[in-house]
């Protein structure tokens, strides 16, 4: 067991765990800080599997974006009262047996499917010169659309967030 | 170069996490965390099965443009989130109820 394996299976431990732990939590706020444990251990696990630009990626948008929208999200809908935001719990039951099933179908899926005749193991890092060449040709289309889209986003979020009550009345 | 089970074992945890989340929180932001989580998971499958075929990048790719989904989904959603609050002053989405009986 080398020292790749001992963070390879750190990572996914730390990111079981907190997946597992938000559905538990009840605090928002301890939630957001969980998630992005979990997806920052992800993007430890993407580096060891030889797609480091898509790591880099995830670290910088969701430790850099989404964390702070969603800091920013929380603190604008609680009353600002001192206390931390508690929320309650529905549909115990039905959402465990819901999770559990199509955990257990997942699992059964996973085992009785045959990996053998997978291509043999890679040894090296997708270049980012690859990844870069490949967005100006193969996938120009698609990062087009994706930059309209989160032109969209940009502008249809300002203005839904920006209407205030005033212009309502 | 690890299994490509344990990869699809850890994306079928994060996955059901993210439906049991999504199913059981009374709040909307909990709600779009659990999202954020069934995302992710997929994503995980597609960069652990492209690292298999080193010569090509589509799995890369189609993580990245899912990230890209990720985020407008997460700046719109907390956008609507944050108007249904001023306008209900809650954020759980039972009490939205103005169009049922």
């Amino acid at each position: 067991m080398n020292l790749t394996s001992i963070l390879f299976y750190s990572f996914e431990a730390l990111a079981a765990l907190s997946s597992i732990a938000l559905i538990f939590v009840r605090n928002v706020f301890h939630g957001a800080l969980l998630l992005i444990t979990g997806l920052l251990a992800l993007a430890g696990i993407y580096v060891l599997a030889f797609a480091e630009f898509v790591a880099v990626t995830q670290i910088l948008v969701y430790a850099g974006g989404i964390l702070v929208v969603i800091i920013f999200g929380i603190m604008l809908t609680t009353k600002l009262s001192g206390k931390p935001l508690l929320i309650e719990h529905a549909y115990r039951f039905s959402g465990t047996l819901a999770g559990i099933g199509f955990f257990a179908l997942l699992i059964f899926s996973i085992v009785n499917a045959s990996f053998k005749n997978l291509p043999p193991p890679p040894t090296r890092l997708t270049e980012i010169r690859t990844i870069g060449v490949g967005l100006m040709t193969d996938f120009a289309l698609p990062f087009e659309v994706a930059g309209i889209l989160l032109l969209v986003a940009l502008i249809g979020a300002a203005i839904i967030a920006s209407s205030t009550k005033s212009n309502k009345t | 170069m690890f299994p490509i089970e344990h990869f699809l074992y850890l994306g079928a945890i994060l996955f059901s996490a993210g439906l049991v989340v999504i199913i059981t929180k009374k709040n909307m932001i909990m709600v779009l965390l659990g999202v954020e989580l069934m995302l992710n998971a997929s994503n995980l499958n597609l960069v652990a099965f492209n690292q298999l075929y080193p010569e090509n990048i589509n799995g890369q790719m189609f993580a990245l443009f899912v990230i890209i989904v990720a985020v407008c989904e997460a700046a719109v959603g907390l956008a609507i989130v944050i108007q249904v609050y001023s306008l209900h002053h809650t954020s759980v989405p039972g009490e939205v109820d103005e169009l049922s009986d």
